[in-house]
């Protein structure tokens, strides 16, 4: 009973701290709800009996992403005014989307409906000492080893974009050509000259 | 124990707030990249409500790569906005038109 108190309480937080991430007036406002969003989330899914994502979501995203997220927004010096023109003439437009929506949601999700009123049944209620990250590392190195792999590489390839895309060209930057370096030969430098030896004046 | 009807309505609510956040912020590209954010969120939230009420940890597996995803989309997307900063002084949508779309 106490859990289902808890997951009204939270779920309530997130929704209420989601509609401040889409209404709020400044970026920085909007990235901070957007963490009270991840940190809300990553209750629930403690709930859920999902351990590892929970801390996950709470390390990689509020503690990473989340930061790299602050960074930018206040790195870039953003107009608001000017970003938020049309806000109130698209607003009425954005809640009766989201309400058409949600009510198609729901609609959908509703229990009888989806025929799944009967796998409470299926759930089982952890032990305390019940390790769900040692089950979750032992189906990820086994049975999805090479889409983990291949997680890998995907974040590789986003750390060598975002680098690449980032990094500019000042001029008067002093950088190595390797291609220079490794391509230089002695003679090119040095010029050894042969000459008698000269009397002292 | 949760219903899991609960679950999926609740991230059913957030992914159509993501949703109307795009509508009504459509001319902000960072607050657009933020509410796709939440709708990766939302999709999270099923498949763990999911894995948890059918007993089945591939759910989780599949959080756990769509998380990886979301993160190396997240840092290309900040990248390439702040280039486009560099280039325009702006990251208003209507000021991206050099594609005449």
């Amino acid at each position: 009973m106490m859990v289902n108190v808890l997951f009204y309480v939270f779920g309530a937080i997130l929704v209420l701290t989601a509609l401040g991430v889409i209404t709020a007036r400044n970026p920085v406002h909007c990235a901070l709800f957007l963490v009270a969003a991840f940190l809300n989330s990553a209750v629930i899914w403690l709930l859920l009996q999902a351990e590892f994502l929970a801390l996950t979501l709470v390390v990689v995203y509020v503690g990473a992403v989340m930061v790299l997220w602050l960074f930018v927004v206040m790195m870039l010096d953003v107009d608001v005014e000017k970003l938020r023109q049309g806000f109130t003439r698209y607003a009425p437009l954005g809640a009766l989307i989201a309400l058409v929506v949600a009510v198609q949601i729901g609609l959908v999700v509703h229990v009888r409906k989806l025929g799944l009123g009967d796998t409470a049944a299926a759930v089982v209620d952890r032990p305390a000492d019940h390790s769900n990250t040692q089950e979750l590392g032992h189906l990820l190195y086994t049975q999805y080893l090479y889409p983990f792999e291949i997680a890998a590489v995907i974040l590789l390839v986003a750390i060598v974009a975002a680098i690449t895309l980032t990094m500019r060209d000042r001029p008067g930057q002093k950088v190595q050509d390797i291609g220079k370096q490794v391509a230089v030969r002695a003679k090119d430098r040095v010029r050894l000259v042969k000459m008698d030896a000269e009397a002292r004046q | 124990m949760i219903p899991l009807s609960h679950v999926l309505l609740l991230s059913g609510i957030l992914f159509s707030l993501a949703v109307a956040g795009i509508f009504i912020n459509r001319k902000n590209v960072l607050l657009l990249l933020m509410c796709i954010e939440l709708m990766l969120l939302s999709v999270n939230f099923n498949f763990i409500a999911f894995s948890h009420h059918l007993g089945d940890l591939a759910g989780q597996v599949f959080v756990f790569f769509i998380l990886t995803v979301a993160a190396a989309e997240s840092a290309i997307g900040l990248a390439i906005l702040v280039v486009l900063f560099r280039e325009r002084r702006s990251i208003n949508v209507e000021d991206l038109d050099a594609m005449r779309g």
